[in-house]
């Protein structure tokens, strides 16, 4: 028996207009680009939602109504529901459409498609709170399984995590942890007591996300018989085939044109046609296997680049200068009184403002390129350190306020008896 | 292989390129005759120079500089008459007899030299070129390092034009330095698209060891920041836009100085602009610099900005990047078609150069950034590529020119 857990990642960051010296200390409207370029965050989201969410969502119900059986997974980050609601409520409908038939399971991560499993305990564990409350509030679930930033994992936050009281949690495949072992089974995290972890099939996951219309590929043109081949391929060997990817490869990496969406419209019953396969999601994959082995992960991994590692956030020294400086804040923000100053801070803290300052094969044109809204790294590096600056003048503007207001009340109220 | 003028006696670009070049193509294999108009003392030992004119030497480079560079656009106005018309006086009256007097020798030239390809470089040297072709019928390839609009912006002198567009018109194949420049030929002189070809030019790696000149260094450790503005001071070079942008630098960072290196005929003007503005006193005028000098500069300099409005190539910022300094450059240059590891502002956004080089003053790690991945990404840009570029197109012309007796590929010999 080999079950299919398809899990999808839905998430749009908040990206940070051209804020330029001159707006600092003087505006601090940092997200409001309104161009119709690929930094209007209001522009990108409803791009996006044409060519891929809504259309996406409509072909996995029809798939749900003609195939009982048929079940996904997806993470939604918290600062893309937010902007849905925001600026295409319709996308949360039909996202809430999904979840109640039931076939469908929503999981936890940080609100803020964030990095702070590395950098603050503390800061992590609130993330995840806010997330877990607004897919509460939005969905009327509570998820208990685990999917960090990018797939960003190692032993201790999957230590972390099972503290936080998650049964499961996901991570790369990578041939690094694996050796020589399958990612088709369920794994047990160094230092752990019941957490269960899903590997990532890199290779079929990657078949679909990438190769998919890769015309030099000898594979293409991939189709859904073709697919369920290989599926079934690991019948015997394998109980769970982890299908982990964005969900934007549908529409949106992988455009109408290529035929993903008659692809993923014909994947389900072809799939079944196998009496031997079916489908789970994450909850039903961790609740129905048992661990196969234990997986050792002390250096961090992640499911980005060739490298699976932190590079493309933290490889050089102007992101490595964008993460102090925004986590170097924590100590100050955690104790000021100005939830608009600390909701600003957190949405500085998205992952990809340092994707986006990568300079890994810049001059070779690599994907970071390819993803990113700004003409090059420093531009972006550039952007986010000015309103660095600026976030740092509002902060010391209200301690000062707060120092202030501290004094007073240190002052002895006057009473009638002393007048 | 037909120039105008050659290191150490150049007035600028003109000269490194065909200097970087020469020397790659003769490393690769190519037989090569550098012609000048001039005689002049060359040490550079990869290729065999001529003179047309064999009868007066020049023997320093002030000499050669006021006869080489009495043009650098029409409306020029403040180059050396005096000097020029003593010069002319055994050398022709006006650049464009000078540049007519060489073309007279050209067929000479080509008599006596054993060559399979013709290769000019700008319009000063087209004229030669053709005749040379008219003499021996062999290929033509006229290099365009910058074209007329490039120097004199719309108001251009038509002669001149004139010249390029015989050039262009007469050449089996074209070579232009970037895209840019490509787009310019065959949109402005109505040249066949499939005759223009881009061959990017290269750098050569010289390690800059030199130390920081010490009056700079000394305004470096009270603290002070220094923006190097470098090149001729002519309208392509957009040194006004460089002073709006110190104008609004300064009310950031007060304690930065604007070195300017370099001599033309927007210098008065740009020197009036700053005290207009009150700046003087922020702003070092170096004049023009060259060598050990300006290599120091390049060095002293924690970023080097090229505002230039219309920059065919620009191989400067490619030696101050060796220098390990920062640089911004103007999309609207072509070596901004070569590079990633830089800055780039249009050239009238003075808010975006601005908002760029604050960044970089007060953020070392930027700096750091750009000047090692900077210096990394421009050992790549070497001269062996282009003359890779030109020997396979030196190849193609030979196979659509076989009357001629047959000589081995890559061993070619250019007049």
């Amino acid at each position: 028996m080999s079950s299919v857990c398809f899990y999808f990642q839905v998430h749009q960051p908040m990206r940070i207009k051209k804020y330029r010296v001159f707006d600092v200390g003087q505006n601090s409207d940092y997200f409001g680009d309104n161009s119709g370029t690929s930094l209007d965050n209001k522009f990108i989201v409803e791009k996006v939602a044409n060519k891929c969410y809504l259309p996406a969502n409509r072909v996995m119900l029809e798939n749900i109504k003609r195939n009982p059986n048929f079940k996904v997974s997806y993470s939604i980050s918290g600062i893309a529901l937010e902007q849905f609601e925001k600026f295409y409520p319709e996308v949360v409908d039909s996202f809430r459409e999904l979840v109640n038939t039931g076939n469908v399971e929503i999981l936890s991560e940080t609100y803020y498609h964030s990095l702070a499993s590395i950098y603050s305990r503390e800061e992590f564990e609130h993330q995840v709170k806010m997330h877990r409350r607004k897919v509460r509030d939005l969905f009327g679930v509570t998820p208990t399984v685990f999917r960090n930033t990018e797939l960003i994992y190692n032993n201790e936050i999957a230590r972390v995590v099972e503290e936080m009281g998650y049964k499961g949690i996901l991570a790369e495949g990578a041939d690094h942890i694996l050796g020589w072992r399958s990612p088709t089974f369920i794994y047990k995290p160094t230092g752990t007591q019941n957490i269960k972890a899903l590997l990532k099939h890199y290779k079929l996951s990657d078949d679909i996300a990438f190769r998919f219309s890769e015309r030099s590929w000898a594979e293409w043109p991939l189709t859904a018989p073709k697919f369920a081949d290989w599926v079934s391929a690991h019948n015997g060997n394998g109980q769970v085939i982890n299908l982990f990817m964005d969900y934007e490869t549908f529409g949106e990496h992988q455009w109408e044109d290529t035929g993903i969406f008659e692809f993923l419209r014909h994947l389900p019953e072809t799939i079944l046609a196998n009496p031997d396969n079916d489908f789970v999601t994450v909850s039903e994959a961790v609740d129905r296997y048992d661990f196969m082995g234990e997986i050792d992960v002390p250096y961090h991994t992640s499911w980005a680049d060739m490298e699976r590692d932190l590079s493309a956030w933290a490889s050089n020294d102007i992101q490595r200068e964008a993460l102090d400086t925004v986590y170097s804040m924590e100590k100050d923000i955690a104790y000021i009184d100005d939830p608009v100053l600390q909701e600003d801070w957190r949405k500085l803290q998205t992952s990809d403002h340092f994707y986006y300052m990568c300079t890994k094969f810049w001059a070779d044109g690599d994907v970071h390129k390819y993803f990113s809204p700004y003409e090059s790294p420093y531009e972006a590096f550039i952007a986010y350190m000015n309103v660095m600056h600026d976030m740092r003048l509002r902060l010391e503007n209200v301690k000062k306020k707060q120092e202030h207001e501290v004094s007073l009340h240190k002052m002895n109220p006057l009473r009638f008896s002393e007048v | 292989m037909f120039g105008w003028e050659f290191p150490p006696y150049n007035s600028g670009g003109l000269g490194v390129a065909c200097e970087g070049m020469s020397k790659a193509l003769s490393a690769s294999g190519v037989n090569l005759t550098f012609a000048l108009p001039y005689k002049v003392p060359i040490k550079a030992r990869w290729c065999k120079f001529v003179f047309a004119d064999e009868e007066v030497e020049f023997k320093n480079s002030k000499e050669v500089m006021d006869y080489v560079s009495g043009y650098t656009s029409h409306t020029s106005t403040n180059f050396n008459k005096e000097l020029i018309s003593k010069i002319s006086g055994m050398k022709g009256n006006s650049l464009m007899e000078r540049v007519f007097l060489y073309a007279k020798k050209a067929p000479s030239i080509a008599s006596k030299t054993v060559h399979s390809i013709i290769h000019v470089h700008d319009w000063l040297t087209y004229p030669a070129g053709i005749e040379a072709k008219k003499f021996s019928k062999r290929p033509l390839v006229t290099h365009i390092h910058a074209t007329e609009y490039d120097r004199s912006g719309e108001d251009i002198n038509k002669d001149i034009f004139e010249i390029e567009k015989e050039g262009f018109r007469k050449a089996d194949m074209i070579v232009a330095v970037s895209g840019r420049t490509r787009k310019s030929v065959i949109e402005r002189y109505r040249i066949d698209p499939n005759k223009v070809k881009v061959v990017h030019n290269g750098v050569e790696f010289e390690n800059n060891q030199n130390s920081v000149p010490l009056n700079i260094q000394d305004l470096k450790n009270k603290g002070n920041n220094i923006v190097l503005f470098a090149g001729r001071i002519t309208f392509q070079k957009g040194p006004d836009y460089f002073v709006s942008m110190a104008e609004k630098i300064l009310s950031f960072e007060p304690n930065t100085y604007f070195v300017i290196s370099g001599s033309g005929d927007m210098e008065e003007s740009m020197i009036r602009d700053v005290s207009r503005r009150g700046l003087s006193n922020r702003f070092i005028f170096c004049g023009f610099l060259r060598g050990d000098e300006l290599s120091a500069v390049y060095r002293a300099a924690d970023i080097y900005v090229m505002p230039s409005v219309s920059e065919p190539f620009g191989i400067l910022p490619l030696e101050v990047m060796l220098s390990d300094t920062p640089v911004l450059i103007s999309k609207e240059s072509g070596v901004s078609e070569v590079v990633s590891c830089v800055l780039k502002s249009n050239f009238w956004d003075v808010d975006d150069m601005t908002d760029k080089v604050i960044s970089v003053l007060r953020n070392k790690k930027l700096h750091s950034q750009l000047s090692i991945t900077g210096k990394k990404e421009v050992r790549t840009i070497h001269w062996k590529k282009a003359a890779d570029s030109l020997i396979s197109l030196y190849n193609s012309l030979e196979e659509s020119n076989k009357v001629v007796e047959f000589i081995p590929s890559l061993e070619f010999a250019i007049a």
